[in-house]
């Protein structure tokens, strides 16, 4: 319960010259926004000014080199919609959000079962499967780079097995697997850590309780550990999700959005119009449509949690 | 200044230039360098100046030279050029000064023109059985038919590439003009609105090319990468400023012209230029310091990574002064004629979009059932509406 105590200070009391003091509330109130400040002018300065400049730009259009900017209407918006390429490019972007949210999250909670126990030299394994998640994302790419080449060290190791590796960087399905499998490795360990910790906060005494009753641990898995851990399964499953849509690294080391446009996902695309071909304001039309879907899945994945989610309260 | 070098020692002759201005200029407090990754240079310079921050001066590299010149991006540096004293304005070359030119008017300063030329591994050659460079040369086999048969022989012999062409990698497409020249092909029209890449002569270059990567072997496939200068393949196409790495090879090499085509001798040269971004903040004082920059003097001591725009300098004695890793003779008989005869490496105006959209359609090409005729019908299907504008 809480108790309002009046201030003395509260009660008006003016004081010829002087500042009226300031009440309990008032000082409560001033605090509460002097520690808020900082990131409401974070997300002010980095998120609202940006995404209103990116609005206001997708209604010109800007050419860098000539210094002209010009009011097109909805001409881009226009242009987005007649664009031949946006078809594929979103097909792309959905085959490997699909692709990357599955394998990972599917990875992760298989390490992070098969690593949630106590045996000798387990925390070696849990480190080794972390550490990619700190490694520098483009030198961890580079090196991907090199391993996926023709005569690299993924064929070689296919070729001591007798099989005669791909081309994977040149050819469109392998290129596109070649990147989930980059961004899966790179980014399972996270995933993984977040299950782990789950895992280990789901009571012994109700899997001792259902193994009593006859439960297998298929049982255990799926009606007691699925529900319980259900919480950090949302939460991954949004920040693969919007992980999966701004991925851009890998695919600029790796392809550059081929072979033809085979791996040009959205971002990728966006940032050729805007960057590569100096096409501001339709890119600022493709950064608003991202912006978009990310917003729409977050959203609908958020209602949707009350339907699977299991909270104990 | 933004530059794509980012060798110290070119990097160390430019800041005693810019002291050397500054001493005489004490109103100038600094003249800095700014040195931005090859690959990204293009969109680097262009996002610095869409954030507000155009650099003074910027090198520009010649695929993007028309975007540049035509735009009104780079301010005129012509009169400032002329009134110096001592600059000997005159003495630039016309072939050089072409694709810098608007309206008559000098835009931007041919800083580097350098040619294309053939790298070859003699030791490798040698160590695959194969003649030399040179005995290929005496033979009257410096032809890209004999260049592909002698790398398919080292490549089966030692396992190394036969002939790369640098920084083509499958995809910075432009680089195999360096071939395709050879065929007598070009990529559009003169008038840069019809699109040539399905003409017959493009179709029998890439015939060669396809050939070089999937049958022959002479040439690396898509996905398999070769480094002359690491010793792993017997020839190279690349510019002559790359010699200055030849040294630290470990092995014997030598240089020669670009190898002939079908239709002959051919040369071919890689420009970059030099202009003052007209959103700069200090342009006429840019535009002065260009002219220092570029004078005889400091032109003349540039030419060891750089060949000159000026006439009076392309001669044996001056670049051999300069070039200590290049003979006399090297230098009279590929660099020189090279420099004098050499066609620019094709550009387009909308550069980026253009190349992407080759790029894109090209990639059909590198695959070994690959239909040569088709897919370049494609490349001009998908870029002839771009070419148009």
């Amino acid at each position: 319960m809480t108790t309002l105590i009046k201030s003395p200070a509260g009660r008006a009391s003016a004081r010829p010259g002087g500042r009226r003091p300031l009440t309990h509330l008032q000082r409560d109130a001033l605090a509460g926004y002097l520690f808020v400040a900082p990131q409401v002018l974070g997300i002010a300065a980095f998120v609202l000014v940006p995404l209103a400049l990116v609005i206001y730009f997708s209604f010109h259009e800007w050419n860098v080199l000539a210094n002209t900017f010009t009011f097109v209407g909805v001409a881009n918006f226009e242009r987005f919609l007649g664009d031949p390429q946006v078809a594929p490019v979103m097909r792309t972007t959905g085959i490997f959000s699909v692709a990357l949210v599955f394998f990972n999250i599917s990875l992760a909670l298989l390490l992070a079962v098969m690593l949630n126990r106590s045996l000798a030299g387990i925390t070696f394994f849990r480190t080794l499967f972390f550490s990619p998640v700190v490694v520098s994302l483009v030198a961890w790419t580079i090196v991907w780079g090199f391993l996926f080449q023709d005569n690299g060290g993924v064929n070689g190791a296919l070729e001591l097995v007798g099989v005669d590796g791909p081309n994977w960087l040149r050819e469109g399905p392998t290129a596109m697997a070649a990147v989930v499998i980059v961004q899966v490795f790179k980014n399972v360990g996270l995933n993984m850590v977040l299950f782990l910790a789950a895992l280990q906060g789901v009571p012994q005494e109700l899997q001792e309780a259902a193994r009593m009753d006859g439960a297998g641990p298929r049982t255990i898995f799926t009606r007691i550990v699925i529900p319980l851990i259900s919480p950090t399964i949302l939460l991954t499953f949004i920040i693969t999700i919007v992980g999966s849509l701004q991925v851009f690294a890998q695919i600029a080391v790796l392809t550059q959005g081929g072979p033809g446009i085979s791996t040009t996902v959205l971002v990728y695309y966006l940032f050729q119009q805007a960057f590569l071909f100096g096409e501001f304001g339709y890119g600022s039309v493709l950064s608003l449509v991202l912006f978009l879907i990310v917003l729409v899945l977050t959203v609908v994945q958020w209602q949707l949690r009350k339907k699977w989610v299991f909270y104990e309260n | 200044m933004t530059v794509w070098t980012a060798n110290q020692d070119q990097l160390a002759l430019f800041d005693d230039i810019a002291d050397q201005y500054i001493t005489e200029h004490p109103e100038v407090k600094s003249i800095t360098f700014e040195p931005l990754p090859f690959e990204d240079y293009t969109t680097t310079l262009t996002t610095q100046v869409a954030g507000g921050k155009a650099p003074d001066l910027a090198w520009i590299l010649e695929n993007a030279a028309l975007d540049f010149v035509d735009s009104g991006a780079l301010a005129p540096i012509q009169d400032a050029l002329e009134k110096t004293d001592g600059y000997e304005f005159d003495d630039l070359s016309e072939s050089a000064t072409a694709l810098w030119q608007k309206d008559g008017e000098l835009i931007a300063y041919p800083f580097s023109t350098s040619p294309f030329v053939m790298f070859a591994n003699d030791d490798l050659l040698r160590a695959a059985g194969q003649p030399t460079a040179a005995e290929l040369q005496a033979a009257g086999k410096w032809n890209w038919e004999g260049i592909s048969e002698v790398g398919a022989a080292v490549n089966a012999a030692t396992g190394k590439a036969g002939f790369v062409v640098r920084d083509f990698d499958y995809t910075s497409w432009d680089n195999l003009a360096s071939v395709w020249m050879g065929w007598g092909a070009e990529p559009w029209g003169d008038d840069g609105a019809s699109c040539e890449f399905d003409s017959p002569e493009m179709v029998d270059a890439f015939t060669f090319l396809h050939e070089a990567a999937f049958d022959k072997k002479s040439m690396p496939g898509p996905g398999t990468t070769a480094d002359f200068f690491a010793g792993e393949s017997a020839f190279t196409v690349t510019q002559i400023s790359r010699a200055s790495v030849l040294p630290d090879s470990g092995f014997a090499w030598d240089l020669l012209p670009l190898p002939e085509g079908p239709e002959g001798e051919y040369s071919m040269v890689g420009q970059a230029g030099i202009g003052v971004m007209a959103s700069g903040k200090n342009a006429p004082v840019a535009a002065d310091f260009l002219a220092f920059f570029s004078s005889p003097e400091n032109s003349k001591k540039l030419a060891q990574w750089f060949p000159p725009a000026r006439t009076s300098q392309l001669s044996t004695e001056t670049l051999a002064a300069a070039n200590p890793v290049l003979s006399a003779g090297q230098i009279e008989n590929v660099v020189i004629p090279g420099i004098e005869t050499g066609v620019v490496r094709p550009g387009h105006t909308d550069s980026a979009k253009v190349g992407q959209t080759v790029r894109a359609a090209l990639d059909a090409i590198w695959t070994p059932e690959a239909d040569i005729e088709e897919s370049l019908i494609g490349v001009c299907d998908a870029v002839e509406p771009l070419l148009g504008k």
